[in-house]
């Protein structure tokens, strides 16, 4: 909502400077975006310095400037004019400037073979005089340290650019602004004089509103001008006009966008003459069109508000006007209308043909139904002050009559919200200002709401009233106490804030992405599940939720991959969804790692990173946030972007089905259908929805501490057994032999090749043993031995290897 | 002179000029060996009166002692004399490069998270989430924007079925009617995490973060939300001062509504918060709407308090001077290696929430 200070002081009478209203505006919830002048054409005109000029190549009366235009680099324009030398100061036009003389846009051209950016001004051309032999010569020391800076000052006056909230429907025309500045006590509210028409005859021309379901339309009044001369506006109204950025097209137009503004009242004119019989107003059917005012054409839906004639529609009730039915210069009748129409509808109608206008924009909001008649009367009397004419008798046609909202306010309601105390002298002169009727019976104020504001229904829109224009900088500032009832994090953030933070810890960066991808990489990594579309991406490759983080972690690996980053980690933590409704979704945490490990690095050897880097990040992450190390379980059962033969996935313990984590090499098909060029991916996920965890905190968790001091032996063992035999089913049947005894088992040794047999692998372990209760003898040992032996051999057809 | 006299003068002459353990070990053995010259002189002492015995069997013993601790002393002067000559030729470079290692990092986002959190944990709030996929109606229409309502147009909706029934959370206060239709008051939460709107530009990222705030009891009202913000942005930036102000503005959940702006100032370019003059918008806020806490079953006319709803992302700007927020998701090496937290570095009240 625009407006001037000037323009504001039509409906305000104030003291109080600009600067201090602005404030106010600002203070009282009408937020001020800013107060600046209109920008004019005229300020691209620069003041210039030419700093040398050579003649040009190709023409002998042209030259080449270097002109100085008060930026870092000069620019270089081509000029006819004989008196154009080094060091002259003038007025340059860059590219995209017009030229008050001819209404010629500047643009970068070609001039015989050299390239001009703009022109340097006559004073003709930039209608200062007559003078047009060369360009303008300005005095050197005046404009020396000018250079740069604006020719011509601008003497538009500032304007108000308010964000007025979508509840203040009365703010968008000036005068509500006027009444609200009043309300909070900078200045009074102007008191207009009555209007005083002379009425002649009646408004003749048929009006209906068709009584049917979803009317859009509650009350349509009009009125006749007759024998009207249009013209163009008088300049104390385009000036209005031109202030705030509106363009005047002709004095009947622009008296009804006067109103609008001003008033807050929506009016449309209708060439009376170009309407067939009368008025009807109804819904529209399927596949009706018309022509708009933007020059567009409409095809309609069902059920918009119409405003037709016999011949067809004339326009969208509230929305937009037709062009059949516009007025013209030489138009000579017109019809004035003033309507109501439902938010509802027009909100409805105009989201479904995409059109935004000032009228729209208002009756959405909701316009004052009781201003109908005062907006009809001060446009015709504006159009016949200006335009001349004759004027009928007022028709409103009603088919819903408004009702006034009552509200019983309970004084004290205002202090419990706002914890401050407010009088009931200052309560009520605010709502009086404020255009309530107020009665007060004991405790209560019996409020009637102005019928120009629909937002307010309720108690609490009552108490908002009185603190904005009170003012929230009266309201205390009460600390709060430092107490804490609940645990700030429960167990899943927890978990989630440690699991960030450990795998943070083991040198990956973490990285948030969208929460959105591209579907064409999400399938890549979304298996069997669901595709889950956006209606309404920002972009086609945005238009899928992801099923798995690392189609948005591949995405940007390769980004960086471009920038010549080669050994990179990161990870990110976040939603991956299941399903499009509220629910399907879960946490995961995705890493990524690629490259070598100890890339030129002078002591260590450089390798490739494999699947037991990703173990080794994985597992010692898992063990850091509490899982049992001797339960977790290790399988070979992985999603297809994973490596086959070189991935794992882990569940929390041997006899659960769900896994908990996956890692491994990433299939090599992602890296070439992605086109990854790096040594070697290696990729981990956990999923911390499905870690299940004791309810108890690590105080009962903690086992009583119990060591012993009795000699440790180590001995190792080498099998050979079946090539696909998990080791880790090998270290458990050992383990088993005696668990109190055998404390700790170590894999040494992987072997295959010669003197093994093909499908035979030699698996070395040292295994540590130790008693609790005495020294072991040598006799102990050996029999522990033969056990561990003859075990492994029975149950897995192992053999020691001799 | 006595031969024993005579024995430990020549020892004692010759050790000092030995620099071995080879000449020492022959020292050693000439001496004490089963032949040696001091156990001769022991085996001499069987031959004497009882007399003589006791004076030389007592000076014996005290030659004995002396060898034995000068050979001793000598030998470890010896051994140390050999570390030392040895480490010599174990000099490396130690201006070499270290073995490997990486640093990983926080995203800033996390981290202003948990400071947020750890800010907000000192004075009784609690952490909820919700989905990021919501429904129309927690979304909107609980919240009281119903269908049709103007404000709906501030929200740019990316939608997930033609009906518009399922969609992205576009702000984080669907939480606030997942909490209450949950529990019974009092509500003291907060509730950050991502939202969503179909908006992208400089300034505007389809994504986003949020933090939500609610406290709901029996008597709270606007100056208990004026101090826990002004207590959240003082400890949030780390500064003593604060110049704040509440302008009335409208959101449909909250009534009265506020948008609240804070000071700063410019200096070479950084924008320091605090005492400026200029204002920048921080926030918005307001009493939760009592049409609000009818849809959530929580009785207005025993419940009352404020919500308020802060955006993290540019938090994180301001407060560590991050100028483009678009960087914040496009996940540039250089950008994480720069702006990220070590992973050590967690907020926490007793040890500050910054470095």
């Amino acid at each position: 909502m625009k407006f001037t200070i000037e323009w504001l002081k039509d409906h305000l009478e104030t003291k109080f400077s600009d600067s201090k209203i602005i404030d106010r505006l600002t203070n009282i919830g009408l937020e001020v975006e800013s107060f600046n002048s209109q920008t004019s054409e005229l300020d691209q005109f620069l003041i210039a310095k030419i700093v040398s000029s050579e003649k040009h190549p190709n023409a002998d009366r042209l030259k080449v400037c270097e002109v100085d235009i008060g930026k870092n680099e000069n620019v270089k324009v081509v000029c006819g004019a004989p008196n154009a030398k080094d060091n002259l100061i003038t007025i340059y036009a860059p590219p995209g400037a017009v030229i008050p003389k001819n209404q010629m846009k500047l643009s970068v051209s070609n001039i015989r073979g050299v390239t001009s950016y703009g022109m340097l001004c006559s004073e003709a051309e930039l209608k200062l005089s007559n003078e047009s032999k060369g360009i303008t010569e300005l005095s050197t020391n005046k404009y020396k340290s000018k250079i740069g800076k604006n020719y011509f000052s601008n003497k538009a006056p500032k304007v108000v650019d308010l964000s007025i909230t979508p509840n203040r429907a009365d703010c968008l025309g000036v005068k509500g602004i006027a009444r609200d500045l009043a309300a909070a006590g900078s200045g009074k509210l102007r008191k207009k004089n009555s209007i005083k028409i002379k009425f002649s005859g009646s408004q003749n021309l048929r009006v209906k509103i068709t009584k049917e379901k979803n009317q859009g339309c509650s009350l349509f009044g009009s009125l006749l001008i007759k024998d009207v001369k249009n013209q163009e506006s008088p300049k104390w109204l385009k000036d209005k006009l031109l202030a705030i950025g509106q363009k005047p097209i002709s004095a009947i137009v622009d008296i009804t966008n006067y109103v609008m503004l001003d008033l807050n009242r929506p009016l449309h004119a209708y060439d009376a003459d170009k309407i067939d019989t009368g008025i009807i107003v109804r819904n529209s059917k399927k596949g009706e069109s018309f022509e708009a005012l933007d020059n567009k054409k409409y095809v309609l839906g069902e059920n918009m508000c119409v405003i037709t004639d016999k011949s067809g529609i004339l326009g969208l009730g509230g929305i937009i006007g037709g062009t059949r039915s516009a007025t013209e210069f030489k138009t000579k009748n017109i019809l004035l209308e003033s309507a109501y129409f439902y938010p509802k509808s027009i909100r409805t109608t105009s989201r479904l043909l995409g059109i935004d206008t000032d009228a729209k924009h208002r009756f959405e909001r909701g316009i004052d139904p009781n201003s109908i008649e005062e907006g009809l009367f001060v446009a015709a009397e504006l159009i016949q002050k200006i335009c001349g004419g004759t004027i009928s008798k007022k028709n409103i046609e009603t088919v819903e009559r408004f009702k006034q909202r009552k509200i019983s306010f309970p004084i004290a309601k205002f202090q419990s919200i706002t914890g401050l105390k407010a009088s009931e002298k200052v309560v009520t002169k605010i709502l009086d200002s404020l255009g309530f009727k107020v009665k007060k019976k004991k405790n209560i104020l019996d409020l009637i709401v102005p019928s120009w504001r629909p937002d307010i229904e309720q108690e609490i829109d009552i108490v908002e009233e009185i603190a904005r224009l009170i003012g929230y900088d009266k309201i205390a500032t009460e600390l709060p106490k430092k107490v804490r009832v609940r645990p700030t994090l429960n167990k899943q953030q927890k978990l989630f804030h440690f699991l960030q933070r450990s795998v943070a810890s083991k040198g990956y960066l973490e990285t948030v992405t969208w929460s959105f991808t591209d579907s064409k990489i999400n399938n890549l990594f979304k298996e069997e599940k669901k595709e889950i579309e956006i209606v309404n991406p920002i972009s086609s490759d945005l238009n899928v939720l992801r099923s798995s983080i690392f189609s948005n972690l591949i995405f940007y690996l390769k980004k960086n991959l471009e920038r010549d980053f080669k050994d990179i980690s990161m990870f990110e933590i976040g939603p991956i969804f299941t399903g499009s409704k509220p629910g399907e979704q879960e946490i995961v945490l995705a890493a990524l790692k690629c490259g070598l490990t100890s890339r030129l690095n002078w002591i260590e050897k450089e390798r490739k990173l494999d699947v037991f880097d990703a173990k080794r990040d994985l597992i010692q992450t898992l063990y850091e946030i509490g899982l049992d190390q001797n339960s977790i379980n290790v399988d070979n059962k992985t999603p297809n972007y994973y490596h086959p033969g070189k991935s794992g996935v882990i569940y929390q313990d041997s006899l659960n089905k769900i896994p908990i984590a996956f890692f491994g090499e990433i299939h090599p098909n992602i890296l070439q259908k992605a086109e990854l060029k790096t040594d070697a991916l290696i990729i981990f996920e956990i999923f911390l929805d499905r870690i299940k965890f004791q309810n108890k905190k690590l105080k009962d968790l903690k086992s009583q501490f119990q060591y012993s001091d009795f000699q440790k032996s180590e001995r190792d063992f080498a099998f050979v057994i079946d090539k696909n035999f998990k080791v880790q089913e090998l270290i458990k049947i050992i383990s088993e032999v005696d668990k109190d005894l055998i404390k700790d088992i170590r894999v040494f040794d992987l072997y295959e090749g010669e003197n093994i047999d093909k499908d035979k692998k030699s698996v070395a372990l040292n295994v540590t043993i130790q008693s609790s209760q005495k020294s072991l003898t040598d006799d102990d040992l050996n029999k522990l031995n033969k056990l561990i032996i003859s075990n492994v051999e029975n149950k897995t057809g192992a053999k020691l290897r001799s | 002179m006595s031969d024993i006299i005579k024995i430990k003068e020549e020892y004692l002459n010759k050790l000092s000029k030995v620099s071995d353990l080879k000449q020492i070990n022959q020292i050693k053995s000439e001496l004490f060996g089963k032949s040696g010259k001091i156990s001769n002189e022991f085996k001499k002492i069987g031959s004497l009166n009882s007399e003589e015995r006791k004076g030389v069997s007592s000076e014996l013993n005290a030659t004995k002692s002396e060898l034995q601790n000068f050979i001793e002393r000598k030998i470890k002067d010896i051994e140390i004399n050999e570390i030392n000559s040895k480490l010599k030729n174990e000099k490396v470079d130690v201006t070499l490069p270290e073995r490997s290692f990486s640093r990983g990092k926080i995203h800033p986002v996390s981290q202003v998270i948990d400071e947020i959190s750890s800010i907000f944990s000192e004075i009784g709030f609690s952490v909820e989430e919700g989905p990021d996929v919501e429904n129309e109606y927690n979304n909107f229409t609980a919240l009281n924007t119903p269908e049709n309502h103007p404000a709906r147009d501030m929200h740019d909706t990316f939608y997930l079925d033609k009906n518009k029934e399922f969609l992205l959370r576009t702000h984080t206060s669907p939480v606030q009617v997942r909490t209450m239709l949950q529990g019974k008051p009092p509500f003291k939460i907060i509730a950050p995490g991502r939202t969503y709107r179909s908006d992208s530009d400089q300034t505007h990222a389809p994504m986003f973060h949020q933090v939500e705030g609610l406290h709901i009891d029996k008597n709270i009202n606007m100056s208990h939300l004026k101090g826990c913000l002004n207590y959240f942005i003082k400890e949030f930036f780390e500064v003593d001062k604060i110049r704040m102000r509440f302008r009335p503005s409208h959101f449909p959940f909250t009534e009265p509504s506020a948008e609240v702006d804070i000071g700063y100032e410019l200096k070479d370019g950084k924008i320091i918060i605090g005492e400026g003059d200029k204002w920048l918008e921080i926030l918005g806020c307001g009493m939760v709407h009592p049409n609000v806490l009818r849809n959530v079953k929580v009785d207005p006319s025993k419940f009352q308090g404020y919500a308020f709803g802060i955006g993290i992302d540019r938090l994180a700007m301001l407060k560590y001077g991050i100028n483009d927020l678009r960087a914040f998701f496009e996940t540039d090496y250089r950008w994480l290696s720069h702006f990220g937290f070590d992973p050590l570095d967690v907020p926490s009240s007793y040890r500050g929430l910054s470095r």
